[in-house]
């Protein structure tokens, strides 16, 4: 009995080490940086003050980039969904012996460096690019049509980022329903449509809300593809805390920023799973 | 070896987006980046480095044709003379670099030395007491060094110096020659970069200092004296919204003009005639009071200085000075009255064929880092639309 209290925690030990190390004691010296001060050189003054929070919410300019991360990442997780359903439901339905290499498919994004991923839409999004070269070859536009550099383009970046999160979460709910649940719905009179909206539809909702907090959390602290794919006026918090910490040395700043952001992704998270479960979530890594 | 790696990637990734490798050899040297990773990475990595921990000096540059410069004229001979290795590092921008620095531990040990641009970001260095002495007697090519772009450094370090000079450039204003003339942009100067026509087609550097730098002389101020800071700031939100893209690294700038992404932007004289050699249609044009500016190699505390003061005075020696120049495309310290300069540097963007710097106008380090916080704090606000 001895002997097994202890095993589990042995082997949880290495892995506990490294979220305790690499991730919970940074945390916690961000939460100490936030309260300090920095000196017109850049170096930083050891200090218990609230300065760098009043300074956050005095000025509406650093909670507005809060609100339009926000709202980024919203429209994100709505294009997401409309557009990850469909093909989770086409994989869940599809017969064919060649699934696992559709799901591989998938994945396939991810064997290539999320920078350059994000980069090659400046290739086919530019005044120069792929599209506007064959519309103007074609004699469809007299001069480029400006694709980059806004919010349209960030939204293209994100999309492909974080799409095959969305999909494989909502794939392996709809994966997880008996299908003869289904073929009753259809036998007592239901047709296609309705047997999806009564029956598939609510019972692929978990996987659907887990695919969406994912994708909100992730896009929230998202700063590549606002940087490379965005112009101005297209920054996000991320970006914000980069420039409070790379830009400025102003690390105290940057670090309460970086609080705020943490603390609005943990409400969200705790919320979740309140009403709706973390678990949903690590089905789909799995 | 994971940091080496992905150093050379990053390399071999701008090399391609500035056009100076095809994007055959692209893939070929991806995939022999890749098959390296592989027989030296894992397990055999703890056999690699006992071996590199040999004598070393890590020196970190602005990157692409830059460091590359650096690289074939300065530091492969140097090796090749002394038997140290010169571990060549990158960076983005000035801040970036800083930062890095000032979270290694201790502060400036893990960092040797550093190509620094601009005589403020000496100051800021030496303000984080990240300077050291040099033994001038041990670097005496620097001798042949321009006493103007010594002076400034000197005047900050108390009469002593913690950095050689090493070149200078200026940011002016590039502009693509097809739809933008030579008369209409040296008859615009800074303004050309206000131009409503140009709406959607300019660009700009990211950087506070520059944007400042051109809204003081688009209002007609002095840029280190200005007296309406509101006719500036008010200048920067209303070309704001003309500004299609505010670029981040000289390869950024590079790949924005040369596709035709935008029309004209401010830019580092050295990147323009990289882009010229490459045969593009781009026009420098260097207005009244253009920001201009020096570099220099400083050397951080924690260095080895006998090592790094025999590099240095490698780096010194008109040769190699003037090889690198020609590589980067910015000319050298050297003062060009006491070593003669081939053509090749004469014609370079910013040369001063009298080595004094009269009518270049830099940066005043006081009046500069002392608004830091504030002004790039307010830069940034602008630039997001606040």
């Amino acid at each position: 009995m001895q002997e097994k209290s202890w095993k589990p925690w042995a082997l949880l030990g290495p892995a506990l080490s490294a979220v305790f190390f690499l991730l919970v004691v940074p945390v916690c010296f961000i939460v100490v940086y936030s309260f300090w001060l920095r000196a017109p050189t850049g170096a930083d003054i050891p200090a218990f003050q609230f300065g760098n929070y009043a300074k956050f919410f005095a000025d509406f300019f650093y909670p507005s980039i809060l609100i339009r991360t926000i709202r980024v990442s919203l429209e994100t997780v709505a294009l997401c969904l409309i557009m990850g359903y469909i093909p989770a439901y086409f994989f869940y339905q599809s017969q064919t012996k060649f699934k696992s290499l559709l799901l591989l498919l998938i994945m396939l994004p991810f064997w290539i460096s999320f920078i350059i991923r994000t980069m090659s839409w400046i290739n086919i999004l530019g005044d120069t690019g792929l599209i506007n070269y064959f519309l103007i070859k074609a004699g469809m536009l007299s001069k480029p049509l400006g694709m980059l550099y806004n919010e349209g383009s960030v939204l293209m970046g994100l999309i492909q980022y974080l799409l095959p999160f969305m999909i494989l979460n909502i794939y392996v709910s709809l994966e997880g329903i008996d299908k003869s649940l289904i073929e009753a719905a259809r036998s007592m009179g239901c047709t296609e449509w309705q047997a999806f909206k009564e029956v598939t539809l609510p019972l692929s909702l978990p996987g659907v809300s887990a695919g969406c907090l994912l994708v909100f959390v992730l896009t929230a602290g998202t700063y590549l593809p606002p940087m490379i794919l965005g112009g101005p006026g297209n920054e996000m918090i991320a970006n914000l805390i980069f420039k409070r910490v790379i830009g400025t040395l102003d690390w105290p700043f940057g670090s309460a920023i970086s609080v705020m952001l943490l603390t609005l992704l943990v409400v969200i998270v705790w919320t979740y799973n309140r009403y709706l479960g973390i678990g949903q979530i690590f089905k789909s890594l799995q | 070896m994971g940091n080496d790696l992905e150093k050379n990637l990053d390399r071999l990734h701008e090399r391609y987006m500035n056009g100076e490798i095809s994007r055959r050899n692209f893939l070929k040297y991806l995939g022999i980046a890749g098959a390296a990773a592989g027989l030296i990475g894992g397990p055999f990595d703890f056999f690699t480095k006992p071996a590199m921990a040999a004598k070393d000096i890590r020196f970190d540059g602005w990157g692409g044709v830059v460091s590359e410069a650096f690289r074939e004229h300065a530091f492969k001979p140097f090796s090749e003379a002394t038997g140290v290795k010169v571990v060549d590092g990158e960076f983005g921008d000035m801040d970036t670099y800083l930062t890095r620095v000032k979270a290694s531990f201790p502060p400036g040990g893990e960092f040797n030395l550093a190509h620094l641009s601009g005589v403020f970001d000496y100051a800021r260095y030496v303000g984080l007491d990240f300077h050291v002495e040099l033994d001038e007697s041990k670097i005496p090519n620097l001798n042949n060094v321009m006493e103007a772009m010594m002076t400034p450094y000197r005047s900050i370090t108390k009469g002593t110096l913690s950095a050689v000079p090493y070149d200078y450039g200026q940011t002016g204003i590039a502009y693509n020659t097809k739809y933008i003339s030579k008369e209409k942009a040296e008859s615009s100067g800074a303004s050309l970069l206000w131009d409503k026509e140009l709406k959607g087609k300019l660009g700009s550097w990211g950087d506070w200092r520059t944007n400042i730098w051109y809204g003081a002389l688009h209002t007609g101020q002095n840029p280190n004296n200005i007296k309406d800071l509101d006719a500036v700031w008010n200048a920067l939100k209303e070309q704001r919204k003309m500004v299609k893209k505010y670029w981040a690294s000289g390869a950024e700038l590079m790949s924005l003009l040369a596709n035709e992404e935008i029309y004209a932007t401010v830019a580092w004289s050295g990147r323009v005639a990289a882009l010229q050699a490459q045969g593009h249609p781009i026009g420098f044009l260097s207005p009244n009071n253009c920001y201009s500016w020096q570099e220099c190699i400083f050397v951080l505390k924690g260095t080895d200085l006998d090592v790094a003061q025999q590099l240095l005075n490698f780096m010194l020696e008109p040769k190699c000075a003037i090889a690198v120049a020609v590589g980067q495309k910015y000319p050298s310290s050297l003062d060009p009255t006491k070593v003669p300069m081939p053509d090749e540097v004469k014609k370079l963007p910013a040369f001063d064929p009298t080595g004094k710097l009269q009518g270049y106008l830099f940066a005043d380090p006081p009046y500069w880092n002392s608004h830091q916080l504030e002004w790039a704090e307010k830069w940034d606000r602008i630039k997001a639309g606040g």
